[in-house]
């Protein structure tokens, strides 16, 4: 194991935390603030991929093509929350769990009767080799482009949250949701906005991981499960929390599947090591979860008091 | 009523030359089972569990992986299928039932997902491909489940003793304390019930079932593989409890028929009159099934169920 293959498996861990927060912050808050599980929120990451690949097809252009997807995708989100979503607020938790549950069907029908199965979408051609960060190490040049987008997003977003009005009335709304009421917020409109918010967020994951990971119908399943896991690590609500939860699990994600079967074959036979070290890598971010509900069962920076 | 159509029923489509819809017919019947089981843990114990699919992969790994070991014994398979799945469940829930709410739900959800890839690295077993069966187990008394139509009432049997077992218990004391642990947790916990104790309990029971439920669909499908673990397939069985009513007798049942029904419908039948308006519909029937669940959560809240229940009852 070299230093350079650690240092690259860590940049490639934080890459992918950094895309997972994007996915985890929209689901925390809506989650958070109006209590309400959705599991569509992977339809709305596919959703956000496919308009991008379309748009970046159409215009020519990468960056104007997911520009315009983000915009759009917000405006999904937005037309979503206004017709159905705000209805099953005041629902329990099941309820919302079986329509949500039909939206992801209906998302996945729809997208495959406009697009098709899958789009492609390609990293801009400046970006499709690969820089030397450090001598020795060399890394895609694509990849440290979602690293700073990722960066300047969760920045941008820790700011918007902390530091301005509006984030203000989001975290009153996510602590007491009542009491902001009572106190005078527009909880409506401001939810709408969030949820629109969310679903742009949602586009940018989409749209810078669409040439990693496929553009495809069922992309959304598999990482909502992560984006979930995150989540309830972090504390339900909590944007700090889904940013730190996101950086853990990506980088013990990323970091189990590359080092766990070679460190275990260190101490077992070969056969049962070859066996047994990916399903462990697999199940380490799992156990994580598990471990820090027993420790800490509200998450890592519970938003409620 | 039920009970005599569901007798009935194969013996038509035996009669009119139509295997495949007994072994659909099967096909429900388990899916109702896993279903009815998850319904104990949802509907009566208030827990909502997202990985009800560990317990059905427990089951149907358990029986299919001593198929291939040779042990052939139905009885030996479905005490296996049903011991396995009450351990697991017995692990899982002594952790998870410490928390509650949607860490609950997520913390199920974990450990099935633990199952799942534990399942898909055993190599000896398949891995990833899933184990082949070539043979089905045989319950003596000169019973042959490798007919269609015999082990489709072998499974409706299971699943007429499990339901009047179920009936049962929830009628006992143990019910009682159940539905009073539901309604208020802190309350009967003061009462001076053994709240944790009663919970787990169920726990185990339905994930019994559960991994009953596992080893008929092994042998129904001659075929495990990891997908029956997979977290959708802890999702499917709670659509069909929420589709046909948490809480109620027969929810499991109703959810499982009206969904595989809804499903075949609309995947193998052409319908005329759909097809006039998209001809291409049968590709894309999943869009159908959305938007038909999608009413169901608008128009029936309370579920299949609760839309023949009398009115101004309670959640009964």
């Amino acid at each position: 194991m070299s230093w350079t293959l650690i240092l690259e498996q860590s940049l490639n861990g934080l890459q992918f935390g950094l895309m997972l927060f994007l996915l985890a912050a929209g689901l925390t808050l809506v989650f958070g603030i109006m209590d309400m599980i959705n599991l569509a929120h992977g339809s709305i990451y596919m959703i956000g991929a496919f308009l991008a690949a379309t748009l970046v097809e159409a215009t020519g252009s990468f960056a104007i093509g997911v520009l315009l997807a983000i915009v759009a995708t917000a405006l999904v989100g937005m037309a979503l929350e206004a017709t159905l979503l705000r209805t099953l607020y005041e629902r329990d938790h099941l309820s919302q769990v079986l329509a949500t549950f039909a939206l992801i069907l209906i998302a996945n029908e729809t997208v495959r009767i406009v697009w098709g199965s899958d789009l492609p979408l390609n990293a801009p051609a400046a970006l499709s080799g690969p820089v030397e960060l450090l001598p020795g190490l060399l890394y895609p040049s694509y990849r440290l482009l979602i690293i700073g987008v990722g960066l300047a997003v969760a920045l941008a977003l820790y700011f918007l949250v902390t530091r301005t009005r509006t984030g203000m009335l989001v975290r009153a709304g996510a602590s007491n949701r009542e009491m902001a009421a009572a106190m005078g917020v527009d909880i409506r409109l401001l939810f709408t906005l969030v949820f629109g918010f969310g679903a742009g967020l949602c586009a940018v994951a989409g749209a810078m991981l669409g040439p990693i990971l496929a553009v495809q119908v069922g992309m959304g399943e598999n990482i909502l499960i992560l984006a979930f896991v995150v989540i309830v690590i972090g504390g339900i609500g909590s944007i700090r929390g889904a940013l730190v939860g996101s950086l853990i699990v990506g980088v013990v994600d990323t970091i189990g599947r590359a080092f766990l079967p070679a460190l275990l074959r260190e101490f077992l036979p070969p056969q049962f090591a070859g066996a047994i070290g990916p399903a462990l890598a697999s199940i380490l971010i799992y156990v994580l979860m598990a471990a820090v509900l027993v420790w800490k069962p509200q998450g890592l920076f519970p938003a409620r008091g | 009523m039920a009970l005599v159509l569901a007798v009935v029923l194969p013996l038509v489509a035996q009669s009119m030359d139509q295997p495949y819809y007994i072994s659909f017919a099967s096909r429900v019947l388990i899916y109702a089972l896993a279903a009815t089981s998850l319904n104990l843990l949802l509907g009566y114990g208030g827990m909502i569990s997202f990985g009800h699919a560990a317990f059905t992969g427990a089951g149907a790994y358990s029986a299919g992986i001593l198929l291939v070991e040779g042990v052939t014994n139905a009885w030996v398979g479905w005490a296996a299928a049903m011991s396995v799945s009450a351990l697991l469940a017995l692990a899982i829930g002594a952790l998870s039932l410490r928390t509650r709410g949607v860490y609950f739900i997520m913390i199920t959800l974990a450990f099935a997902q633990m199952a799942y890839y534990l399942v898909v690295s055993m190599k000896a077993y398949g891995g990833e491909e899933g184990l082949n069966l070539t043979l089905r187990p045989a319950p003596g008394f000169g019973v042959d489940l490798r007919d269609d139509l015999t082990f489709y009432y072998a499974v409706l049997g299971w699943l007429a003793l499990a339901l009047v077992l179920i009936e049962r218990l929830v009628g006992a004391r143990f019910g009682r304390a159940m539905l009073a642990i539901r309604e208020n947790e802190t309350r009967a916990e003061a009462i001076g019930f053994p709240v944790y104790r009663c919970k787990l309990i169920l726990f185990v029971i339905a994930g019994a079932f559960g991994g009953l439920a596992g080893s008929l669909l092994a042998t129904q499908n001659n075929y495990v593989n990891p997908s029956i673990l997979h977290w959708t397939q802890s999702g499917t069985l709670m659509i069909m409890v929420i589709l046909g009513g948490v809480g109620h007798r027969y929810g499991g049942l109703i959810g499982a028929a009206v969904l595989l029904v809804m499903e075949e419908l609309l995947a193998n039948h052409r319908i005329a009159w759909l097809a006039a308006i998209a001809p291409n519909y049968q590709q894309h029937s999943l869009l159908a099934v959305g938007l038909i669940l999608l009413s169901i959560v608008l128009f029936a809240p309370r579920g299949l169920a609760g839309l023949f229940a009398r009115k101004g009852r309670g959640n009964g």
